[in-house]
């Protein structure tokens, strides 16, 4: 077996702190199992390919931090492809990102991002600013838009608790790299709009963690009962959404215990009455 | 200038080594001691922004001595090396023989086919999976001489006293205060006070924690272990990207 040697690179061709560009210079050559997101993935001809969509995935700002929240179906076609997929992952120690579209790519993607963001803070001592990370995805999305326009769509939803600005914040982006921050709140994914209208409804300055939660919660069930796509609570299986926080203290995804039992005292609420 | 004269392999090895000693030897000694809560590292080193011990991957630490631009480069080489295994396989993966293995194969080909060869001694050390697994300690030499050590080893030019006086004071399993003031007493200079807080760095690969258990000792925590006052800070565990 042949020990890997250290990477050393002449001056001018130093990737620096940068994992993407390290990984395009070593990669092609090195490991199997690197894909380069740089690389479109021919299509041609052919049935198209069931890849596994998602999904409704929100964002809300709150007095002190920011929640994510996503429900857990994956969808390719009109099968179910995962009934338990996790689409909200923390990116580092205070910030997180939660995944629409094209399953593969974007898990891969956020895995990409999770290590850009540790290399970059092991390389230069200190971790990149909220900022910082939020142009780092908005270039991985964009490098992705080849792959995209071939049916591998992948949007991210970036929130975070910027310690510099002592407030959470979210930034949402585009297929193209786009990178907008909201100034509330965001919901993506084929659910997004009937998730946002909901919180749109509900959301107030200066709301606590527990409203806050709650809210998400029933935007995510809201979305699931207009959006094939969107998976409602599985009362069978006791599969709930995930939702992570995060503020001073850092990210933290809720315990499944605490959003069951926050989940089975919502559901006595609005969504049990109206006419469907 | 004039054609040099023959001069014989081992003369030329022998300058080389004597150089890269030289080098080692004007530079501040650091000490790594495996402790109950995990490897704690002890440098000298008066600066509070040019870090001498430094973090490679979850579980794995690096540390050196000797001129520093050069172990900077090469931390950072390891760093690089460390994240790409762990992506394109997993975290699992990452150990610290390996990177070791490649240090000690970089320093040897430079030592013996570059002009000069590098004025550095590395440390690197892994922590223990569970408190089962026993942590390892990799000392490499600017040749590319490689050693497992256990219990603790010494960077530096004054290792060798330093290493005498760890020999009667060390005791397995200690706990981390006293680690750290065993560390700041035999680094300081002989006969003298054991160095305080602001002239030294301390990190600690911590046991306890899952994930990237690195972290910096500084601050009120580092003055109440070598104080004897304080027990050690424990931050909530946070495991990222699994």
């Amino acid at each position: 077996m042949t020990e890997p040697t250290l990477p050393t690179f002449a001056p001018g061709l130093d990737p620096g702190p940068s994992f993407g560009e390290l990984l395009r210079r070593v990669g092609p050559s090195g490991a199997p199992g690197v894909v380069s997101h740089s690389t479109p993935i021919a299509a041609g001809g052919g049935p198209p390919l069931e890849i596994a969509h998602g999904t409704t995935v929100v964002a809300i700002r709150f007095e002190g931090g920011v929640v994510l929240a996503g429900d857990r179906r994956a969808t390719a076609g009109f099968t179910i492809a995962s009934r338990r997929i996790e689409k909200v992952f923390p990116a580092d120690e205070h910030s997180g990102i939660a995944i629409a579209g094209a399953a593969g790519p974007a898990v891969e993607m956020v895995r990409l991002f999770q290590v850009q963001l540790e290399h970059y803070e092991k390389v230069e001592g200190e971790p990149l600013s909220l900022d910082g990370k939020a142009n780092q995805l908005s270039q991985m999305v964009r490098t992705n838009l080849p792959a995209a326009m071939q049916g591998f769509v992948v949007i991210p939803l970036f929130a975070g608790y910027d310690e510099r600005r002592l407030r959470g914040r979210v930034f949402s982006f585009d297929v193209t790299g786009g990178r907008y921050e909201e100034l509330d709140y965001q919901a993506n994914g084929s659910g997004g709009v009937h998730a946002r209208n909901w919180i749109k409804a509900a959301w107030y300055e200066g709301m606590g963690l527990e409203d806050t939660t709650a809210l998400a919660l029933r935007a995510l069930f809201a979305a699931a009962d207009e959006d094939a796509a969107t998976a409602g609570p599985d009362l069978v299986r006791r599969i709930f959404p995930t939702i992570a926080v995060m503020d001073p203290d850092g990210f933290r995804m809720l315990a499944d215990d605490e959003i069951e039992s926050l989940a089975d005292e919502l559901l006595g609420g609005p969504e049990r009455g109206g006419s469907t | 200038m004039s054609m040099p004269f023959y001069v014989p392999p081992e003369q030329v090895m022998k300058d080389r080594a004597d150089y890269a000693r030289k080098g080692i030897a004007r530079g501040r000694s650091l000490v790594a001691l495996e402790c109950a809560d995990g490897i704690v590292i002890v440098a000298e080193n008066p600066s509070r922004t040019l870090y001498k011990v430094s973090e490679i991957y979850d579980r794995v630490a690096f540390a050196a001595v000797g001129k520093y631009n050069e172990f900077q480069m090469l931390k950072i080489a390891g760093i690089r090396l460390a994240d790409l295994k762990g992506y394109q396989y997993s975290r699992e993966d990452v150990n610290a023989r390996s990177l070791a293995n490649a240090y000690a194969q970089t320093l040897g080909q430079v030592f013996t086919h570059e002009m000069k060869p590098y004025e550095v001694e590395i440390l690197v050390a892994e922590v223990g999976r569970t408190p089962d697994h026993p942590d390892e300690l990799f000392h490499i030499l600017y040749d590319g001489v490689m050693m497992d050590k256990e219990g603790f080893t010494v960077l530096g030019g004054q290792a060798e006293t330093i290493t005498a006086a760890l020999e009667s004071e060390y005791a397995v399993g200690s706990d981390l205060g006293v680690a750290v003031r065993l560390g700041a007493k035999v680094l300081a200079p002989e006969d003298g006070e054991p160095l305080t807080a602001a002239a030294l760095e301390v990190a600690l690969l911590d046991r306890s924690r899952t994930g990237r258990t690195f972290r910096r000792l500084k601050g009120d925590e580092l003055t109440g272990l070598l104080d004897g006052a304080a027990k050690p800070v424990k931050k909530p565990v946070k495991e990222i990207g699994k």
